[in-house]
Order: C-alpha cells, then sequence, then structure tokens
C-alpha cells in the first residue's frame, strides 16, 4: 500500500482507519517511544498519547509537511520527550545519549516479541557502533546534526554522509 | 544536480528522519515530485528505519489496541448521553428542599425544648429557694405563736420613749421555759450603723443587763429570742452603735416596760 492509498483510508477517522494505522505504526512508534522512556507503561501511555495527537490533527496534516511516517514519527518523539521532562529529569535526554537501541536488545525486554523480529535483531547486531550511535541520537532521539558532531566528535560536514553510509549498511542487512 | 549526487548526499535520509530546515523540505518534496529515483528512495530509506524501531519494541499487548481503539472512537464518535426528560430531576431535587426544611425545624425544635427544659429547670430551682424560705418563716411564726401562746407566759409591754413616742415593743417571758422573746415589729427600722439593744433591768438599785443586740437586718417576722435572765423587773431598749455597749445610752431609748 502506498503512502498516498494509506491517507486515503486513513482520513475517513474509522474504526478500518484505526485499526490500518494501529497495524502498520503501532508497533515502530512504541520502540522509538520506548527507546527514550525505558519503561513499559509510561511508553504505553504515551503510544495511547500520540494516536490521541495522530486522530486530532489528522487533517492539518498533508504531504507538503513531508513523509506521513514523518509526521508521526515527530509527535512520538516531541511526546516522549515531554514525557521525560515533565518526570524532572533535567536534560535527560542528553543523559541518554550513551544508552542506545540495541542495548534494549541486550537487557530482554523484547524478550516476549514476535519470532518474526528476531531475524532482523541479528542483523542489527552486525552493524558499526558507529552506525548504531549516529541512527540512535538522529533518527531515534531527534538529534541535530549539529548536536550529533559534537555527541560523537565527528566533523559537521561528514555527519550527513557518514549517516547515509550507515542506512545503506541498514538497507543491505534488510534488503530492502 | 545529478540525481545519484543529490541521493548520495545523505538528504533523503534526514528528510525522512524529520531533521530538515522546511526551506530544504520543501527542495525535496520539489526533487521527488519530479524524481522517481528520489521517491523510491526515500520510500526505501523509510522502510529501513520502521523495520528497525520495530525490530527492537518490547512486547505490545492487544490490550493497547482495544484501549486506543475505544479512546478515539468513542471519544469523537456516536455515542451521545440521552438528556434526562420529565419529572424525575426535579422530584430529586423538591425531595433535597423537603429534607433541608426538615431538618432545620427538627433543629429549631430541639433548641426550643432545650430551652424550655433550662426554663423548667431554673424555675424549679426558684420555687425549691422559695419553699425553704417559706419552710424557715413558718417554723420561726410557728415557735413565736407557742411563745406567746404558751400559758407560762409574761407578756411586758414597752412603751415609746421621748425619742420615738409612736414605738412599742413586747417582751415575752416563760418561766417555765426560761426563754424570753421580744417583738420589735413597733419599733423604727434600726439607721445604718446602729442597732437595738435589750437590757433586762432590777429597779433597786437600778442595774441594766444586756440580754442582746438585735440582728434586724435579719428576715423574721420581728420576734427574737434574746437571753434568759430570771427575776427581771423591768425591760429596755435603746438604740445602740453597731456590736452593742456595755451600759446602756440612756439618751436613745426607745422603749420601756415594767413587768
Amino acid at each position: 500500500m502506498t503512502q498516498e492509498e494509506l491517507l486515503e483510508q486513513i482520513y475517513k477517522k474509522d474504526g478500518r482507519a484505526f485499526t490500518l494505522l494501529y497495524d502498520m505504526y503501532s508497533k515502530s512508534l512504541y520502540g522509538i517511544i520506548f527507546n527514550i522512556l525505558r519503561d513499559k507503561e509510561e511508553s504505553e501511555d504515551v503510544l495511547q498519547e500520540v494516536f490521541v495527537k495522530i486522530w486530532k490533527n489528522i487533517d492539518s496534516y498533508n504531504t507538503s509537511k513531508g513523509r506521513f511516517f514523518t509526521w508521526i514519527l515527530n509527535i512520538a518523539r516531541n511526546s516522549s520527550i515531554d514525557k521525560l521532562r515533565s518526570k524532572g529529569h533535567n536534560n535527560s535526554l542528553k543523559n541518554l545519549s550513551a544508552d542506545n537501541f540495541v542495548h534494549i536488545l541486550d537487557n530482554n525486554f523484547t524478550a516476549t516479541s514476535k519470532i518474526d523480529a528476531i531475524g532482523i535483531r541479528d542483523f542489527i547486531r552486525k552493524l558499526k557502533p558507529k552506525c548504531i550511535r549516529l541512527i540512535d541520537l538522529l533518527f531515534f532521539k531527534g538529534y541535530t546534526q549539529q548536536e550529533a558532531s559534537e555527541e560523537l566528535e565527528l566533523p559537521l560536514g561528514t555527519i550527513k554522509t557518514q549517516n547515509r553510509n550507515c542506512i545503506k549498511d541498514l538497507r543491505t542487512l534488510l534488503q530492502v | 544536480m545529478d540525481i545519484t549526487e543529490y541521493i548520495g548526499s545523505g538528504i533523503l535520509e534526514l528528510y525522512v528522519f524529520g531533521r530538515l530546515s522546511d526551506e530544504e523540505m520543501r527542495d525535496v518534496n520539489q526533487m521527488a515530485g519530479e524524481h522517481a529515483e528520489v521517491r523510491d528512495e526515500i520510500v526505501s530509506i523509510e522502510k529501513a528505519v520502521i523495520s528497525l524501531s520495530y525490530s527492537f519494541a518490547p512486547y505490545l499487548s492487544a490490550e493497547n489496541y482495544e484501549r486506543i481503539r475505544k479512546q478515539l472512537l468513542e471519544k469523537h464518535g456516536v455515542v451521545e448521553m440521552k438528556p434526562k426528560r420529565g419529572m424525575s430531576p426535579w422530584i430529586g431535587w423538591a425531595a433535597a428542599i423537603l429534607l433541608m426544611f426538615g431538618l432545620a425545624y427538627q433543629y429549631y425544635e430541639y433548641n426550643e425544648v432545650t430551652k424550655e427544659v433550662q426554663s423548667v429547670t431554673k424555675e424549679r430551682g426558684k420555687f425549691e429557694q422559695m419553699v425553704a424560705a417559706l419552710e424557715i418563716k413558718n417554723s420561726e411564726n410557728e415557735k413565736a405563736l407557742s411563745v406567746i401562746r404558751d400559758k407560762f407566759s409574761t407578756v411586758v409591754p414597752l412603751e415609746g420613749q421621748a425619742v420615738a413616742p409612736e414605738a412599742y415593743a413586747k417582751v415575752y417571758v416563760n418561766t417555765s421555759k426560761k426563754e424570753i422573746f421580744v417583738d420589735v415589729s413597733g419599733l423604727p427600722p434600726a439607721p445604718a450603723g446602729k442597732v437595738y439593744q435589750v437590757w433586762a433591768l432590777k429597779l433597786d438599785p437600778l442595774t441594766p443587763t444586756s440580754i442582746g443586740v438585735l440582728d434586724t437586718t435579719a428576715k423574721t417576722n420581728g420576734i427574737l429570742q434574746v437571753d434568759n435572765f430570771d427575776q427581771a423587773e423591768a425591760f429596755g431598749i435603746t438604740l445602740e452603735p453597731e456590736g452593742g455597749s456595755a451600759t446602756p445610752t440612756l439618751e436613745q431609748l426607745y422603749a420601756l416596760g415594767k413587768v
């Protein structure tokens, strides 16, 4: 299903639209939220909050704002960061920067995950450590290139291309 | 710009990540609109990161689906509360108001009864005091009457003297019981700081003996018992300074009478 076909269904805002939206994105959004919050219950609350925001604001989204996934990714990231701040951890996102998505795999949080994810996990472990950190900061935690360059002590001009190469590696592993 | 070079710059990854400025994003939108390679590249990048985030997400139970579905569809959905009609809300309010008045009335009644009980208790106290006072007075009256009626009593009338010609008094002498009473109801009230003193007299030679200083402030019927004195020949009453005197002040002789 293309984004256009998907959106056509979702704009109807009926039960089917919700099921479609949920099936396609809930797990990914939950992964993004969980990577920031590291608490199952809180992440479930934020996931619900994110779906409410998507549902309420869906009419304000159009393709000039970028990909639909990018739009909901931003909502999920911002809601998680807001939640983190509301808990009173100052700069807690920065404090979390050393902790990345691969640690979640190591900590058995996903012990009950679906079997089909296991293969992907093995691929992820094959990613270069530098790529894991770069993707974690830029994609999952929404760092700017400037922030990521400072955090990882990489030249600012190389961030974009290094990230490109890391995503290329990921795509090769995932065969997409 | 060469499309391969454009794709290789890494801008499309940041586009999918949502990390571009508005201006950069407009550029990418335009390029995507014009070039299918750009569109395909964007979709592939998106698939990769969706799969990545999907892969390590902890188990998400079906309850979440139900919970969120319920919230989204019921909150913005068709279930409407039926407005309440008819008398039922009014009956509720009426009952509440009645109950309120009922309680207020009960409280008022309770206060009134309490007040009544208090005043009745107070009244009873007053009556008891009155009865006690009357009993005392009655016993005094009976005693006085018995003195007067006693066949062994002798009455000695005392006449008013120069300072108070209208004054009079009576002395009752009971020789069998050896008691002497004096009735001073005919004397004017003693001025402040002064008291009446009763004297028994022997006439030859004239010897006055004090038989009592009268406490006229006491509420009596005017008949007071004084000390006994055998064989008195006369009785006199003088006005003396408070506490009485050793000898009578004859200038203040109010009443005098011979036995």
